[in-house]
């Protein structure tokens, strides 16, 4: 009999919370209804439904809008990025959290800046160095600038993870005569899977989203990626809503997807750590 | 470093090499631009001609005396307002109104209160502006519905408007985040605390100042370093929603940078500007850092 009473109790919990997230989904569901809907029936109202879902609306910012191409770019550089970084940070944080060598304390520093450095620090230099090498209007100038970035935030989150993996294990490793490179690969990285996997989906978003590198690095608009691409439909077709959701739907999807697949480890990446679970 | 030892006759130089290559794209193509920008901007350049002449503190100099800068810095610090604090406050209110009860199905709230944080910008402004439509954004024919069409503006035309109408943007992005965090750390602190100060007869307020906000101190940290950082680097927001107009009124720091940059081809100003915001945003970064580690002690 205590069942209802206790579900009773959190009601006004519920009403609260349902609230607030409303807030955050009405304007999404907006847009997604929007994407289906022809342009009168979109100035009838947000959430009047379509009288038939208009699926062309996507073909169209597909094939003329060329999100095509856009998400060509944006999945290269993301799978460039993510791959190349992830590797590299566990790299890096192996040699902080488990080896010894000179400068450590120095070198753990000069990472450390990245982590904190917005992008709009480095991309007036960046934009001239990359087109002295003759790099710009390549997926080369969006993808190292961006590894460098991540592997300075990948370096402190894998350091974390390999400073507290168990000396004993370490140690034990040792006995059965692992060299350093085997230890790494054989013993500890199958422990490393929760953090790599925040790592990865991390990575993923801020690549995924980046904006103002892409804006500034590439002219050619067949390199281009989502988000850039999308702002610049919008200059295009400021008031054509229907295509303009589609193509917001086309640039969130594939991130909310990973989100829906990985929240765990999206909210806990993101909150520092400063939640368990 | 916690006991860690090299094994007997192993290279110190060994960590070098797993170190090398990650290191080694980070100093080209993230720490080397960093000091570059900054003796960047001690030149008068105009980023493609040859002529690149010192002009020693010149920039900094304009940039304090040309009222753009300041007009910049000060639209970020009113975003502090809707990025930082409306967040925490409307997180810690409902955090505090939700009390400390494990509720079923939480983690679905979470999970969609957190839902804007991975959405890219750029889709949100595009979301907002169509909200924001003066013609047929849901806001006005909202408005209009209710019987308030006087009210009906061009939110983001608007000379007055503009800057707390992007601003309302960053809050929406921002609080369910602060709300996750709180509520995560009221259910950390231990329920004796509450339990020994009632029989103290302390109420609810007192609970609150005495318990519940010294006690969600590593959840202030990370809500005020990650909102602060947000509110200082708007970019991609401003860019889609209104590239800081009408007039300059919703110009912020980083399009300053930008728009200077790649836009007027005043390559020293820019750096100067980039120098002084990157300068603020480590500031405020190792000001909260420290002050935490300091009363954690």
């Amino acid at each position: 009999m205590r069942k209802p009473y206790r579900w009773k109790s959190f009601l006004p919990n519920y009403l609260i919370l349902t609230l607030f997230l409303l807030v955050v989904f009405l304007p999404i569901f907006g847009v997604l209804l929007s994407s289906f809907k022809t342009q009168t029936e979109v100035i009838q109202g947000p959430f009047h439904l379509p009288r038939e879902f208009q699926f062309n609306n996507f073909v169209n910012a597909w094939t003329t809008g060329r999100f095509s191409d856009y998400f060509r770019s944006s999945i290269i550089v993301a799978l460039a990025v993510v791959s190349v970084s992830v590797f590299l940070s566990t790299l890096t944080g192996y040699a902080f959290g488990v080896l010894s060598f000179p400068f450590q304390h120095i070198l753990y520093f000069l990472l450390l800046i990245g982590f904190m450095t917005p992008f709009e620090a480095v991309v007036i230099p960046l934009y001239h160095f990359m087109y002295r090498l003759g790099l710009t209007d390549t997926y080369w100038a969006l993808i190292l600038p961006q590894i460098g970035l991540s592997v300075s935030f990948g370096t402190l989150w894998m350091t974390g993870f390999f400073r507290s993996a168990p000396q004993e294990l370490i140690d034990a490793a040792a006995m059965d005569g692992c060299s350093r490179w085997q230890m790494l690969w054989l013993v500890l990285w199958p422990l490393a899977r929760p953090a790599v996997l925040t790592l990865v989906v991390l990575i993923f978003m801020w690549t995924w989203n980046e904006f103002l590198l892409a804006l500034v690095m590439v002219q050619k608009e067949t390199l281009r990626t989502l988000p850039v691409g999308l702002a610049f439909f919008q200059g295009r077709y400021t008031a054509d809503v229907p295509r303009l959701a589609a193509g917001s739907i086309i640039v969130a999807g594939p991130i909310v997807l990973v989100y829906v697949l990985f929240q765990r480890y999206f909210i806990q990446g993101l909150l520092g750590g400063a939640v368990k679970g | 470093m916690v006991g860690r030892t090299l094994w007997p006759g192993e290279s110190r130089l060994k960590g070098w090499v797993y170190l090398f290559p990650g290191l080694a794209i980070y100093l080209v193509f993230v720490f080397y631009p960093i000091l570059e920008t900054f003796h960047a901007s001690f030149y008068k350049w105009d980023g493609f001609s040859s002529n690149r002449t010192f002009i020693g503190i010149e920039n900094y100099r304009n940039l304090l005396g040309d009222g753009q800068f300041f007009k910049a810095l000060s639209h970020n610090l009113i975003f502090l307002i809707f990025y930082c604090i409306f967040p925490i406050l409307i997180g810690l209110v409902l955090a505090s109104l939700l009390g400390r009860r494990p509720l079923p199905g939480m983690s679905f709230f979470r999970a969609g209160l957190f839902l804007p944080q991975v959405l890219s910008m750029v889709v949100v402004g595009v979301m907002w502006r169509w909200i924001y439509n003066p013609a047929f954004g849901p806001l006005n024919l909202f408005l209009k519905s209710v019987g308030l069409g006087a009210l009906n503006r061009s939110w983001l035309g608007d000379f007055d408007l503009a800057l707390p109408a992007v601003g309302v943007i960053g809050s929406w992005v921002q609080y369910g985040f602060c709300m996750v965090l709180f509520i995560a750390g009221m259910q950390r602190i231990p329920k004796e605390l509450y339990e020994a100060s009632e029989l103290d007869g302390a109420g609810s307020l007192r609970q609150m100042i005495y318990i519940t906000l010294p006690g969600l101190r590593a959840e202030f940290g990370v809500a005020l370093i990650t909102t602060i950082v947000a509110a200082l680097r708007v970019f991609d927001l401003v860019f889609v929603t209104t590239r800081g107009g009408p007039g300059d009124e919703t110009l912020v720091a980083a399009f300053l940078v930008y728009r200077s940059a790649f836009q007027q081809n005043r390559i020293g100003y820019a750096a100067a500007v980039a120098t002084v915001l990157t300068l603020v945003i480590f500031l405020v970064s190792f000001l909260i850092l420290r002050v935490q580690s300091r009363q954690e002690e």
